[in-house]
């Protein structure tokens, strides 16, 4: 979401005190949540009812609430279902009985504003919140009537679901850790999620909803946790045969605990670079929590941009020579045999062998490798235009050119973060 | 060489690929293929094939495809009812390090095929057998529009069916979930047989659906009795008009988004794959604008039984018909504008959630009017409380509760914390069950007789209705709790102990549902075998109020021996107070179709096809598909399609009728 939109909801959410007193309503909210559930889920903890942080909270409102509303009509509904069904049993002939009554404008009236007024209500409610419990949208408190201090630096973690475990990138700290989430309590954290092979759904339910993880794609949460403790972290999208065993501990501790437990993982032995990134990717189940003391640079935006291993080419890159007409020829070319994943055994039957899009690290290697194939011209573009339609400017003439605006565009793109693109 | 050439016969197929090692698909096994053997050999010593043959599997007949449909539906009812089983004990037992007893190679094939099954070979064919064999009758046709393409469709529902069941001995099935989502699903990371079978059982099955959708279609626009305009078909039809609609416009992006991903399978096109520009979120989408429409075919059909059994069992025209049709036709349009409720999670804006989620909201605007409706039908009425009538008043609050439910998880914020859980799990089970199952059971209970000519036993049908009602809630309402404990689902084995209580209970709902279906069972046999049936003489043994009740149970060949004309909306109620007479003179020659093999040997020669695309014996691709085409021609050249049932056939039933008519009365 772009940065005029967040703005404006934040606009939005001022005037929404107006249209619907939420402090109220939570409280409201709560009172029902302890007279109605209470009893029916007493002995269980019901982690999504009582949650530890404020997201969670304001969620778990808006399922009472819709409840509620709801309850307005079924109640009604279902008590007339069973009184009209003793009532007008057949054995009872004292009851009416009018066999040719089918039609009252009132009733039917009644039957269709009933519910549209419900969903009027609810519609309202749901458009506001979502926008205000958007997983994109930077937290603005911390709790009721407790905004967020104007100099707070939310914690940012970036989280990449593997298979089958979850691993926590902690760019401000250069720390990373598998399986183990530690958090302080009281401060934001912004998360970035993507995936390594296949969809996967972070999920804490004591914190807030889930979002999704995807491979080649990055989608943020934005959370806080108030209650210190230890709470259950879940892989909610099936991925595969580990999925079962797929889950982390997210722990809520002090700001001192928090420093106290970086320094420990400071003091790890392990480093997480991009080759060992590729074995912890392997599949694995029901892993032990990993400690990583340090983190190479751009590890993350290399895993969203599915560019790990050194000679592939990144998403990014790809998309951004794409948007400027592609590389033509010489991007056919640019492809190597797939040396790792599933290899030959996984390939489609008529498919071509697995190949990726080799990267071009420097203008220079890649002029040196194009230099080695046999020049490539242009073939003779006269039967395939149609009249008025440019050709594309990169392989109007040969390889050369066009290079050297690659040249510039990977300058480009070298210098840019994924948050740009 | 030796090896080549049986790869080059058997493509991937080898004995490794049967799952010997797994004992209990070895027993399950055993006992299919003794209980197989048994049939064949029964059929075989009654010497039953001929008559099986000739009587029902080239039957075009639309009431015999019909109960081949729903036969199908109950036989693949139970199959999908064992694997529900089985994972209920599974999650009961998986605790405190318990792997439990099946592992993840095999529960992860057991919920996927679950869903499959349930969806596509047990709702889909019960629903479309009723709607074959009620629609015509309900609109006065002697038959659908296109009879042969109606066994066509009925042969290739079951065709997808038979290798959905081959999957359990032959190689595995899909272990993706019901949707099979890439880049799961796609040939990296599934590499084995399962999701080939998924894709070619669904296609397979699909094209079946679709024609049988273009059929009804056009029985219902074109082959209504005179008089009948469209505001005065039986609910029932119209609900099965727009169910057809939204079949024929929405199938087709199903067949297209699994025709894409099986070019990713095959041919290693990049469509789904998370490289070379591939795009997964593009199946999401596409695979749900399918999905949600399908729930709607689903519950429209139930929606419609249940209008007939309002007014019938309450001795009562239908409350408000007209707004019943336009909640139907608003639910069809709006079912296109809300299938990104079923991933919020997956990152859109708050503006595209907060859309989505206030369409599916209005959707209960409509179905709370018709529940308004029925409610209002029994007001004043005279209610009879037979089995349809009592599995509308459980449908009712039922549904109600799972509409609820699907109104909240259409909150996009609460759908954050709910999506994917066992509380989303007991919702869809709460509409399907509560809805869609309740209603077939419903319209079986309600058309039983018109269709065998006598009333099924009462005292094992309630006994049927109440466990599957106490068995639904103990199975389901714990799944909503485990759900607020922020269970997920397709869960596999569990750490925390305090879990483990709801599973148990959940289990043993799961057992009482299966005593459900037992008496079910049951009260199918006792019904059948009973010497004194209470024989249904008058074809009208409900005193119902739709022009399937004007003709004798079970309905002569040709339906009605005159067409009937019709003046009123409840035309046989209408009949019935005008006291029209039944005309016992002035017969014609009757023009039927004829039937015909065709459906069932393309049908067969689908299956292999599909088996030899699934284990890659390319030889047999090739040649199947040539048979296909090969019988298709052939079958254009049989002009032998139609004959006259003589008038003297047509009296002698018309006057046996009259009979007991007069006998009755």
């Amino acid at each position: 979401m772009s940065d005029g939109a967040v703005r404006s909801m934040r606009v939005g959410r001022k005037e929404s005190a107006v249209f619907l007193p939420r402090a109220a309503m939570s409280r409201f909210a709560k009172f029902l949540s302890v007279s109605l559930l209470a009893p029916f889920l007493a002995g269980c903890n019901a982690v999504v009812m009582a949650p530890a942080g404020d997201i969670a909270v304001q969620q778990r409102d808006l399922i009472i609430i819709a409840t509620v509303l709801m309850l307005l009509i079924i109640i009604p509904v279902m008590v007339l279902v069973v009184l009209f069904a003793r009532k007008y049993r057949a054995s009872n002939t004292e009851a009416e009985y009018e066999p040719d009554w089918h039609h009252s404008t009132r009733l039917e009236l009644v039957i269709w504003s009933a519910p549209l007024a419900i969903i009027i209500c609810l519609g309202a409610v749901t458009w506001v919140s979502t926008h205000l419990l958007d997983p994109y949208r930077e937290l603005g408190r911390l709790g009721p009537d407790r905004p967020v201090p104007a100099n707070t630096e939310p914690l940012e973690v970036e989280v990449v679901a593997l298979d089958w475990k979850w691993m926590f990138i902690y760019p401000q700290y250069d720390i990373a850790t598998v399986n183990e989430l530690v958090v302080p309590v009281d401060r934001p954290i912004s998360f970035r999620l993507t995936a390594s092979t296949v969809m996967n759904s972070f999920y804490i339910p004591a914190m807030a909803g889930m979002i999704y993880a995807m491979p080649g794609m990055q989608t943020r949460l934005h959370g806080v946790i108030n209650n210190p403790g230890e709470y259950k972290g879940i892989a909610a999208h099936y991925s595969g045969h580990g999925f079962s065993g797929m889950h982390f501990v997210t722990k809520g501790v002090s700001d001192a605990e928090f420093d106290t437990w970086v320094g420990d993982v400071k003091g790890s032995p392990d480093m997480l670079n991009r080759q060992r990134y590729l074995e912890v990717e392997k599949p694995s189940e029901h892993v032990p929590v990993m400690h990583f003391a340090g983190v190479e640079s751009g590890l993350y935006t290399a895993i969203v941009n599915m560019c790990v291993e050194l000679d592939k080419m990144c998403m990014s890159e790809m998309m951004s020579i794409d948007e400027q007409g592609g590389l033509g020829h010489a991007g056919i070319d640019n492809l190597a045999p797939a040396l790792y994943g599933g290899g030959e055994r996984n390939r489609s039957p008529f498919g071509p062998q697995k190949t990726y899009v080799a990267a071009i690290c420097s203008t220079d290697e890649a002029i040196a490798m194009t230099a080695k194939l046999p020049a490539i011209h242009a073939p003779n573009s006269a039967p395939l235009l149609g009249r008025g339609i440019a050709r594309p400017e990169a392989v109007a003439q040969s390889n050369a050119p066009a290079l050297d605006w690659l040249a510039g565009k990977l300058a480009f793109n070298q210098n840019t973060s994924t948050d740009a693109l | 060489m030796t090896n080549e050439f049986w790869s080059f016969i058997f493509g991937r197929l080898t004995w490794d690929v049967l799952p010997l090692h797994e004992p209990i698909v070895v027993v399950t096994f055993i006992v299919v293929a003794i209980a197989g053997l048994a049939v064949v050999g029964a059929i075989t010593y009654f010497k039953l094939w001929g008559y099986l043959w000739k009587e029902w599997f080239t039957s075009v007949d639309h009431k015999k495809v019909g109960i081949m449909y729903m036969v199908l539906g109950l036989v693949m009812l139970l199959r999908g009812f064992a694997d529900a089983l089985m994972m209920r004990l599974q999650q009961a037992i998986a605790f405190n390090g318990s792997e439990g007893y099946l592992n993840a190679h095999h529960y992860d094939q057991l919920f996927s095929v679950h869903g499959v099954i349930m969806i596509f070979f047990v709702a889909m064919p019960l629903i479309t057998g009723f709607m074959n064999y009620i629609v015509p009758l309900q609109i006065g046709a002697r038959d659908v529009s296109f009879p042969f393409l109606n066994n066509f469709s009925f042969w290739m529902t079951a065709s997808g069916a038979v290798l959905v069941m081959a999957s359990l001995f032959i190689g595995e099935f899909a272990q993706t979930g019901w949707l099979a989502f890439p880049p799961l699903s796609g040939i990296e990371h599934s590499p084995a047989s399962g999701v080939d079978y998924y894709i070619w059982a669904l296609q397979i099955a699909g094209v079946g659906t679709t024609l049988s959708g273009v059929n009804l279609i056009a029985t219902i626009i074109k082959m209504r009795a005179p008089g009948m305009t469209l505001m005065k078909m039986p609910v029932f039809t119209w609900t099965s008009l727009c169910t057809n609609v939204l079949i024929v416009a929405s199938f087709p992006i199903l067949t297209a988004v699994l025709t894409l991903l099986a070019l990713d399978r095959y041919v290693g096109t990049n469509f789904f794959t998370s490289d070379f520009g591939g795009n997964p979120m593009m199946y999401v989408n596409l695979i749900w604008i399918w999905g949600h429409p399908e729930v709607y075919i689903l519950i429209l059909p139930a929606f419609g039984i249940f209008s007939e059994v309002a007014s019938t069992f309450s001795g009562k025209r239908l409350f408000g018909y007209t707004s019943m049709v336009y909640a139907t036709v608003v639910i069809t349009v709006l079912s296109y504008l809300v299938w990104l409720h079923h991933f919020f999670t997956m990152g859109s804006g708050a503006s595209v959630n907060s859309f989505f989620g206030i369409t599916t909201m209005i959707i209960s605007i409509p179905t709370g009017a018709k529940i308004f409706n029925w409610l209002f039908t029994m007001y004043k009425g005279r209610i009879r409380f037979e089995l349809p009538m009592m599995w509308l008043i459980a449908f009712m609050l039922t549904f109600t509760i799972g509409g609820m439910t699907g109104v909240l998880l259409a909150v996009p914020p609460a759908d954050f914390v709910l999506h994917n859980s066992l509380f989303l799990v007991a919702h869809f089970h709460n509409v399907i069950i509560g809805g869609v199952l309740f209603g077939i059971f419903a319209g079986i209970n309600y058309w039983w007789p018109k269709a065998f000519g006598y009333k099924l036993n009462q005292f094992w049908g309630k006994i049927s209705f109440w466990l599957w009602n106490v068995g639904f809630w103990l199975a389901f309402g714990p799944l909503y709790v485990l759900g607020l404990m922020g269970v997920t689902r397709r869960l596999r084995t569990f750490d925390d102990p305090s879990l483990q209580i709801w599973f148990i209970i959940a289990g043993i709902g799961a057992l009482v549902i299966a005593g459900g279906i037992g008496a079910m069972i049951i009260q199918f046999t006792v019904s059948i075998m009973s010497k004194n049936k209470e024989w249904d003489t008058t074809g009208d043994p409900w005193n119902g109020r739709t022009l399937e009740w004007a003709t004798s149970s079970p309905p002569p060949q040709y339906n009605f021996a005159f067409t009937p004309i019709i003046h009123d909306g409840d035309a046989w109620a209408d009949m019935k107070a005008r006291n029209a007479q039944r005309p016992v003179t002035g017969y014609m020659d009757i023009h039927m179709p004829r039937n015909t093999g065709t459906g069932i040997i393309l049908a067969g020669l689908s299956v292999v096809l599909g088996f030899a695309l699934i284990w890659y014996m390319w030889w047999l691709v090739i040649l199947s598909f040539v048979a296909i085409i090969g019988a298709a021609i052939m079958h254009t050249f049989n002009y032998d399609r139609d004959y006259y049932i003589p008038i003297e056939a047509v009296a002698e039933v018309e006057d046996e009728r009259t009979r007991l008519l007069s006998g009755a009365r």
